[in-house]
């Protein structure tokens, strides 16, 4: 009966996340267009333009090989498997133990890898500047969100994401120091990850402005609807995981009846909407940074969180 | 089974000089090759069976050659055993590749006689019990693979190679003989008796640093790396791959078997100048490589930057035996292990796809490649594994060892020296960004190698390579993934070996549910390489057969966007440079002086732009050149010797008499 | 005195250093102003719970001087005479950005390594709170050392001061604390005012366009 209803919990986690990321997307969409007084597109439009992008043909360049065809599906099953083992509205998720932060890095990595390839393949300009730019803004990143990670768990005392949870949630936690370096430098990471605005602009179609439309300027119908959903996912992905490492409280522990899974979610679906509320106020406060001034932001973002990790490694109670 | 192993190498040794008259025939290389492929298979099969049914017999043998008075020693514990399986299926699958490489050289005479004699070289460096044998062997192993370097020597870069590296290979040996030298003072040329001594704290630490610039500049630790990039890539490719795979882990192998087993208990500074060197060694290597525009210097450097994230594991295990913390030095050891083990399978296998480009198109510049995906499917394929497995990226075996390295830091706390509570902090953060600029940089390699169009008439015409190649390189893809969604069963067939050097096991991991492996207790971390490669795959499959049945599955070709400009020449895809730019400006600009200088004629004048980028090797123009020069100038003094008058030839003889007698006489 | 105190305490302080390390990367000078007004106030913070926690009632006058003073009445004081004198509004670097990081960051490691193993006695909280404050003073040292602007390196000696401060205030039982507070205020509002003066008549004799710097797209 436990072994069930874990395997639904987790089951119930999976097609939530996938429902969900188009909706947080919309959200923010909608909350800019306010803030920059415009009535803005319906909340529910990423799902229509998904479900528009995989009824219509697609369109191959002559050249493109079957690594380009395979790539949005590799994208995607990476992007929704490391989605599936953040903590959402409960800790108990059946399958964490099959990977943990560090792992979860790793696989959005390997997305990452396979999304700059496919930039290569049609052998354009447009392409390499998108894949090029992105290995630079990885190459900061990753490492950024790798010490994060370790800071994180030197202070939870593991590396799996539910442990780190119920850890934040318990009284031993205190507030640290390292912890709010630790939250800073994810959230400059999280922003580089997501194509955000000041280092990318998810909405703009010029070559010269853009690193991730860059790279998936030749895909079309399905395969484009897929590296959205991709894309929508990661952003879903990231959010909950700040809010499950630092707003942990809400959130069902591991055997928890099903009304407290609902409360959870419940929780869960207020802090999608606190955060994306203020994701969509930072990126209309600022302006997009040149491109040569990501890496010095970037780099500020790796240097709190080793500095973190340096509190971390020098006094227990920091 | 140590006979075997011995009788195997004797086979390796006599087809060395039967290499000279086959060289001579037609299918000549096809025997040899077929040959070494037995041998190398026969001791790899026998030191896994030690390995994993018999690890604690460690089987030891002694021959009448050598010197008189000690012979040869030999010994196979779970070290050695471990090792030779690394060396000899390196070896069996660069022989496998070679039996349908060969057909691309030129002159086998160079490369046929030395091949066996390398292989069984390493072997005697791993199987050897005394240092004597030990040194002997190393020397030959550095001969012989320079001989096979020189072999293009119409090309003056190669001739330039092989100086750079017998240089280098002679000054690590001397460091070694000044190692085993100080060990042996005390004891004797024989591993049982200098393990029996017990040397000072002070002899110790020397020996330390001989081994650590001896091991460490064969296997490729800045700044002792400059030969290697050089001498890699010169050789044949299945050579090259036997170099940066296979020997240069039989450097670690020596500097594991003194450090770790020859020298008593470690002291903490050990590891202290082990993690200085190994972390800026991993990135370093890895931002070298991706300012290269020839494949197999790109894979060199990179072999650096994997040599780094090995001695960083191992500087790990050396600072927690000190503490006595033998449980997580396990696990810093192991990590070390398995990735030795894991970066002598994607890099042969990179290499092999490297000679695979080689010989189709006869181009190593990627900036004459692309497209080769189409041109050569199977090759691509293979070498896409190799990419993503040296990358770190699951569910290959590259992040099994990250991971675990990773797993190791994290445990650094418990520590109490304030030395190492601040550098492995650092180490770590080298380490994190060594994996990003790897997969940045494998991007780069695959990316405008093999994706995009052709950009010149050869990466056009380029055909499949042959069965043995596509043979070798699929079976060695198969094991990067196997290894990295069953990373337990090796952990568990290193755990003998791991019990030998450090005292303490990882973990039992075969028995864990659902085969995950577990560093330190499940509670803390786990990770499950068969579980999210099957969550993946399913969730990969289920996405394509949902989408193409319920939504559409149509297909059409049309020309790629070109902006309005159509026909577009292959040469304005990025090319390698364009690619690692931006990283160039951000990084290089520090660390290698990059400077772009840019001439833009005047807006009306029909004449070209030009940029150029200058790049300095700080290391060479800091540390190799002022050294060079040193010797020039000392050696340009000393020269006037070879030309003085019979006169002065006779007052030195006189005053040497003189100052003999004086000497004598107080 | 319960965990929490300490916690927000050492969060306080750990704070500044952060505050410290944004004037670092800073490289326009209004920013850098607005970044040290957010510096005074967060000290001003500081001092004022490190009041509450250790029941010092002076010590919430410092931190009413800290906060009126020096975050708010000398960073406009210092924009309005910017913006009137036309001075040149970019800070160029000795060495890179990323190198001067990396240099502050170790420069946090010397100092918690020295106040943690030169104390070893001492109660642990106060300690820790020593080793920020003495990283505080050394990054300001840092940006005095590796900027090439006069109103730079008069922020960074103030971020300096507020470092001494917030020592001062941590270690208990410093009876002049706010008498210091108010001397050394004055005497930084002189010698801004004399650095201005003298620094900025020099540079309004030689022609000022030369100052302007030079498009900076492409440093290479």
């Amino acid at each position: 009966m436990n072994e069930l209803r874990d395997i639904l919990s987790q089951g119930a986690q999976m097609s939530l996340v996938l429902g969900l990321a188009p909706l947080l997307t919309g959200f923010v969409r909608k909350v800019k267009a306010r803030l920059l007084r415009r009535r803005g597109p319906p909340l529910l439009q990423p799902y229509r333009d998904l479900i528009r992008l995989m009824r219509k043909d697609v369109v191959l360049a002559d050249n493109a090989s079957w690594l380009f065809r395979v790539i949005p599906y590799l994208i995607f099953a990476g992007t929704w498997v490391a989605a599936s083992l953040v903590p959402t509205f409960g800790n108990g998720l059946l399958f964490s133990w099959t990977a943990d932060l560090i792992a979860i890095t790793a696989l959005l990595g390997s997305a990452r890898f396979f999304q700059a390839l496919a930039g290569m393949d049609v052998g354009t300009a447009f392409g390499g500047i998108g894949s090029s730019r992105e290995v630079m803004i990885a190459s900061l990143a990753e490492p950024a969100m790798l010490i994060t990670a370790f800071s994180v768990a030197m202070i939870a005392g593991s590396t799996q994401l539910p442990t780190v949870a119920e850890f934040m949630g318990s009284d031993a936690v205190g507030l640290r120091v390292s912890l709010g370096m630790a939250f800073v430098a994810l959230t400059i990471v999280a922003l580089a990850e997501n194509a955000r605005i000041p280092i990318d602009n998810p909405a703009t179609h010029l070559e010269l402005t853009m690193v991730h439309e860059a790279m998936v300027l030749e895909y079309s119908g399905r395969h484009l609807a897929l590296i959205d959903l991709s894309s929508q996912l990661k952003l879903l992905l990231y959010v909950s995981l700040i809010a499950c490492v630092f707003l942990p409280w809400g959130t069902a522990t591991a055997d928890a009846s099903v009304a407290r899974l609902a409360l959870g979610a419940l929780v869960y679906l207020g802090k999608l909407t606190v955060l994306g509320f203020l994701l969509a106020v930072f990126e209309t406060a600022i302006a997009k940074m040149r491109v040569f001034r990501i890496p010095e932001f970037l780099g500020a973002a790796l240097m709190l969180a080793l500095l973190a990790t340096l509190l971390r490694f020098v006094s227990g109670s920091l | 089974m140590i006979a075997v192993a011995l009788w195997s190498v004797a086979a390796l040794l006599a087809l060395a000089p039967a290499g000279v008259v086959l060289s001579t025939r037609p299918r000549g290389s096809i025997i040899l090759y077929g040959g070494c492929l037995v041998a190398t298979s026969t001791l790899c099969v026998t030191a896994l069976s030690d390995l994993l049914f018999f690890p604690h017999l460690a089987p030891s043998a002694t021959l009448p050659i050598g010197l008189p008075w000690l012979g040869a020693h030999f010994r196979l514990d779970a070290l050695s055993a471990f090792f030779l399986v690394v060396v000899n299926l390196g070896g069996a699958a660069a022989s496998l590749f070679a039996l349908g490489y060969s057909r691309h050289e030129d002159s086998p005479g160079r490369v046929l006689p030395f091949y066996p004699a390398y292989l069984a070289a390493m072997n005697v460096v791993v199987l050897a019990n005394d240092a004597f044998s030990f040194l002997v062997a190393w020397e030959f192993m550095s001969l012989t693979s320079w001989a096979m370097a020189v072999s293009h020597h119409r090309d003056p870069e190669n001739v330039r190679a092989g100086y750079v590296y017998i240089l280098m290979a002679s000054f690590g040996t001397l460091a070694l003989l000044l190692a085993f030298g100080l060990l042996a003072s005390g004891a004797g040329y024989d591993f049982d008796a200098i393990r029996a001594s017990h040397p000072s704290a002070a002899l110790t630490g020397t020996v330390v640093i001989l081994v650590l610039l001896g091991a460490g500049s064969k296997a490729g630790l800045v700044p002792l790396h400059a030969w290697l990039p050089l001498a890699h890539p010169a050789a044949p490719s299945h050579v090259s791959a036997l170099m940066s795979g296979v020997m240069t882990k039989v450097a670690v192998y020596g500097f594991v078997r003194i450090v770790f087993d020859l020298v008593p208990e470690p002291v903490w500074w050990w590891s202290m100048v082990v993690l200085l060197v190994g972390g800026p060694t991993a990135t370093l290597g890895v931002l070298y490589a991706l300012m290269q525009r020839d494949i197999k210097r790109v894979l060199a450097y990179s072999t650096i930057e994997n040599i780094g994230i090995i001695f960083t594991g191992l500087g790990l295990a050396l600072a927690f035996k000190a503490e006595g913390l033998d449980w997580v030095a396990a696990l810093a050891f192991t990590a070390a292990m398995l990735h030795v083990f894991n970066h002598a399978l994607f890099k042969s296998l990179l290499f092999f796809g490297a000679g695979a480009v080689l010989g189709a198109t006869g181009e190593r510049d990627m900036e004459k490649l692309g497209g080769l995906i189409h041109r050569m499917p199977k090759t691509a394929f293979a070498m896409l594994v190799g990419c993503v497995a040296i990358s770190a990226l699951p569910p290959f075996n590259g992040f099994v060892s990250e991971w675990l390295t990773f797993q190791a830091i994290l445990l650094s706390p418990q520590l109490p020296s304030w030395g190492l509570k601040l550098v492995i902090p650092a180490v770590g953060g080298l380490l994190a960004l060594a994996a990003a600029f790897a997969a940045a940089c494998f991007v780069k390699l695959y990316g405008i190698s093999f994706l995009g169009r052709p950009r010149s008439d050869v990466a056009a015409s380029a055909h499949e390579t042959d069965r043995f190649s596509l043979t070798a390189m699929f079976a060695l893809a198969a094991f990067c993934l196997i290894a990295g969604i069953l990373p337990g069963l090796f952990i568990d067939a290193l755990a003998p070996v791991s019990k030998d050097m450090v005292g303490n096991i990882m973990p039992h991991q075969v028995g864990l549910q659902w085969l995950t492996i577990v560093p330190i207790a499940e509670s803390r971390s786990s990770y499950n390489g068969l579980l999210v490669f099957l969550f993946a795959a399913l969730c990969g499959t289920a996405a394509a057969t949902a989408i193409h049945r319920l939504a559409s599955d149509r297909l059409r070709r049309a020309p790629a966007w070109d902006c309005g400009y159509p026909d577009a020449d292959p040469a304005i895809q990025y090319s390698a440079s364009s690619f690692s730019q931006p990283i160039r400006r951000v990084f290089g600009s520090v660390i290698f002086g990059a400077r772009e200088i840019g001439e833009m004629p005047p807006p009306s004048s029909p004449l070209p732009a030009r940029l150029q980028v200058e790049l300095h090797d700080l290391i060479w123009d800091g540390l190799y050149a002022p050294i060079a020069k040193a010797i020039g100038f000392a050696t340009d003094r000393i020269n006037i010797l070879q030309f003085l008058s019979i006169r002065r030839y006779l007052t030195l003889v006189f005053v040497a008499l003189v100052v003999l007698l004086l000497v004598v006489a107080l | 005195m319960s965990s929490l105190q300490f916690d927000i305490a050492h969060l306080l302080a750990g704070s500044l250093v952060l505050a410290s390390f944004m004037m670092l990367y800073q490289d326009r000078l209004y920013a850098l102003l607005n970044v040290y007004a957010l510096h005074a106030g967060v000290l001003a913070l500081s001092v004022g719970w490190q009041a509450y926690v250790q029941q010092a009632p002076h010590l919430y006058i410092t931190a009413l001087i800290a906060l009126v003073f020096k975050a708010i009445i000398i960073p406009v004081a210092l924009h309005r005479i910017i913006k009137r004198l036309g001075i040149h509004r970019e800070i160029e670097n000795v060495i890179g950005i990323g190198l001067t990081m990396m240099a502050g960051i170790g420069l946090v490691a010397l100092s918690m390594v020295v106040m943690l193993r030169v104390t070893p006695g001492a109660d642990a909280l106060a300690r820790e709170d020593l080793a920020f404050a003495l990283s505080v003073v050394l990054l300001g040292l840092l940006i005095m050392v590796t900027r090439r602007n006069a109103v730079s390196q008069v922020v960074g000696f103030m971020s300096l001061e507020n470092g001494l401060v917030l020592a001062a205030t941590g270690a208990k039982g410093m009876p002049l604390v706010v008498e210091i507070s108010v001397a050394f205020s004055v005497l930084i509002a002189f010698i801004v005012i004399g650095i201005f003066l003298f620094r900025i008549r020099e540079r309004f004799d030689s022609v000022d366009v030369q100052a302007l710097d030079r498009f900076r797209g492409e440093r290479r």
